[in-house]
């Protein structure tokens, strides 16, 4: 069945769209990622334009982060002080990240730094995950190892200290604060939650424990991705309801079948799935990039609107 | 595909006594209207060739149909590998194309109109996209015009159909041309010509409004006009979503 998205002005197979939001939604109920990273990239194949697939994957996200935290809310998983501190750099992130789309839309460009950037975060975080779940299952053959802990001296350090009751910290909130902005950028400009981003980010640079780290970095991708849904919206008329709804409903049942299959499976071996996954979609952007495109020219509304 | 015959047969006026054939035309619909479901329409464009006096035997009659979108000014865009990186380097802005462009003829373009007709009368794809204020920088700005023919040509939006009109006894004619999904609203104007040895012997011309309908039309307004209502509906459903989901999860579990 067809259906004409109004805002992105092309027609698509709804069940495909259904199909994409099921499988994505499958994949980050089994792994625990927003899927965002993945869904993009996907709308660039079948055709949606690359602005209106970062907006409305942005609302999409909305959706699967909200349902996230409610859980974690349940099991007190969330720390709230943390992650207002990451949603006040967050925010400041996204504002700066619109900007920044906006002026490279004007140069032409966004469609280029939207693929770097996902060749880049891809490759990185794909690469690190498949080395880390490959020693990570090595481990496990030999009993007895106990995972190393790393100590951050430069975060203790630094000015401005508050207490972080739920993660049991007392740390300067100037990283928590860099991370949210940083992390608020990427949200802007490549539709995604960045979670996979935030979550090592909060492990490894801020020092918490893990379970905390999921429900807070859902926390407060709420509030970025839901203000850069808003900004896209009012500034670039970018967000297709249309196209958010076929998503969600799709990723709301595959997610349900994602977690099920997600609690048999050994934490490694879905690791080491989800890093082949994100490589195998960051090898075929860089191929896109690096290989000699059939057609050189594109066209763009005039006058970098 | 469905056809609605809304036959619509447009009395002419009458026309100076130098022209000798006059067309009578009839549309299959004079309006499209995009819904969530479209997928595409046809237009069926038929007529006659109405003649007080014998037809003259100088050269077999030709009937040429255009159908063309609202134009916009686009830029054309050309990638350059840069440090191995292919990358959008230069453009060229023109000034005005349209969003969808078919002509369909009677016989091959070429032999049922002449240059300097096409020229005047701006009938044939490359005449139809006005002109190209390349920056000096740039050479070779013609394969930026020859660029976007090619791709919207290659996406269904510019068709040229040699043959794609029927013609009876010269007198009766039908062509058919398939709008596809992929279409911007707006008035689409419709051109038949008939010629006679490449010289037009009579024009007619008239429109067919495309236009968002139902719910496309509200959201796509509402979008437009009231974004940040619009945004915020966005996020509504999606945390109604979210809520949902989650309320549905509790209920598989327990």
């Amino acid at each position: 069945m067809q259906i004409y998205l109004p805002i992105a002005e092309v027609s698509v197979n709804a069940f495909l769209l259904l199909g994409l939001g099921g499988i994505v939604g499958i994949l980050s109920g089994m792994f625990g990622v927003g899927g965002g990273f993945l869904m993009t990239p996907l709308l660039f194949f079948i055709g949606i334009p690359p602005a209106v697939a970062v907006a409305t994957e942005a609302n999409q996200i909305v959706a699967s982060s909200f349902s996230g935290v409610l859980a974690h809310l349940r099991r007190k998983t969330v720390d709230l002080k943390m992650g207002t501190v990451l949603l006040i750099g967050g925010l400041v992130g996204a504002a700066l990240g619109v900007v920044l789309f906006n002026y490279l839309k004007s140069l032409g460009q966004v469609d280029l730094l939207v693929k770097l950037c996902y060749v880049i975060f891809l490759g990185v975080v794909g690469g690190l995950m498949f080395i880390e779940s490959l020693r990570a299952l090595r481990r496990s053959k030999t009993p007895g190892a106990v995972p190393q802990r790393r100590k951050h001296g430069l975060v203790h350090s630094l000015p401005f200290k508050m207490k972080f009751r739920v993660s049991g910290l007392y740390i300067s909130v100037i990283p928590p604060l860099l991370v949210g902005l940083c992390v608020g950028i990427l949200a802007a400009i490549m539709g995604v939650g960045g979670g996979f981003i935030m979550v090592p980010a909060m492990i490894y640079l801020l020092g918490m424990p893990t379970k905390v780290v999921i429900g807070t970095s859902l926390f407060q991708i709420i509030f970025v991705t839901a203000f850069t849904t808003l900004l896209h919206a009012t500034t670039n008329y970018t967000v297709d309801i249309v196209l958010a709804v076929l998503l969600l409903v799709g990723g709301v049942i595959g997610a349900q079948i994602g977690t099920r299959i997600g609690v048999k499976m050994k934490a490694e071996q879905l690791r080491i799935l989800l890093a082949a996954m994100v490589l195998l979609v960051c090898g075929k952007l860089a191929l896109d990039l690096l290989l000699t495109p059939s057609e050189l020219y594109s066209l763009g509304a005039a006058g970098g609107h | 595909m469905r056809f609605i015959l809304a036959f619509v047969l447009l009395v002419l006026p009458v026309l100076s006594s130098a022209q000798s054939e006059e067309i009578v035309l009839g549309l299959s619909r004079d309006e499209v209207a995009i819904t969530a479901t479209f997928d595409g329409t046809d237009v069926l464009i038929f007529g006659a060739i109405k003649r007080d006096a014998p037809a003259p035997d100088t050269g077999p009659l030709q009937v040429i149909i255009t159908l063309a979108g609202p134009s916009a000014p686009i830029t054309v865009r050309r990638k350059e590998r840069i440090l191995g990186i292919w990358a959008n380097t230069d453009a060229v802005e023109v000034d005005q194309a349209p969003s969808f462009y078919a002509v369909a003829t009677s016989a091959p373009l070429a032999e049922s109109l002449s240059a300097t007709e096409d020229l005047r009368r701006a009938i044939s794809i490359p005449q139809v996209i006005r002109s190209v204020d390349a920056p000096a920088s740039i050479e070779n700005a013609e394969s930026f015009t020859d660029a976007l023919i090619r791709i919207r040509a290659g996406s269904g939006l510019y068709q040229v159909l040699d043959g794609g009109v029927d013609i009876e006894e010269e007198t009766l004619f039908r062509g058919q041309i398939t709008l596809p999904a992929a279409l911007t609203e707006g008035d689409y104007k419709a051109r038949i010509f008939i010629t006679r040895d490449g010289i037009v012997v009579d024009e007619y011309e008239t429109t067919i409004a495309v236009f968002k309908a139902g719910l496309e039309r509200f959201l796509f307004e509402l979008s437009r006009n009231q974004p940040l209502l619009y945004g915020l509906m966005s996020l509504a459903i999606a945390i109604a979503a979210g809520w949902l989901a989650s309320a549905a999860f509790r209920l598989f579990l327990r």
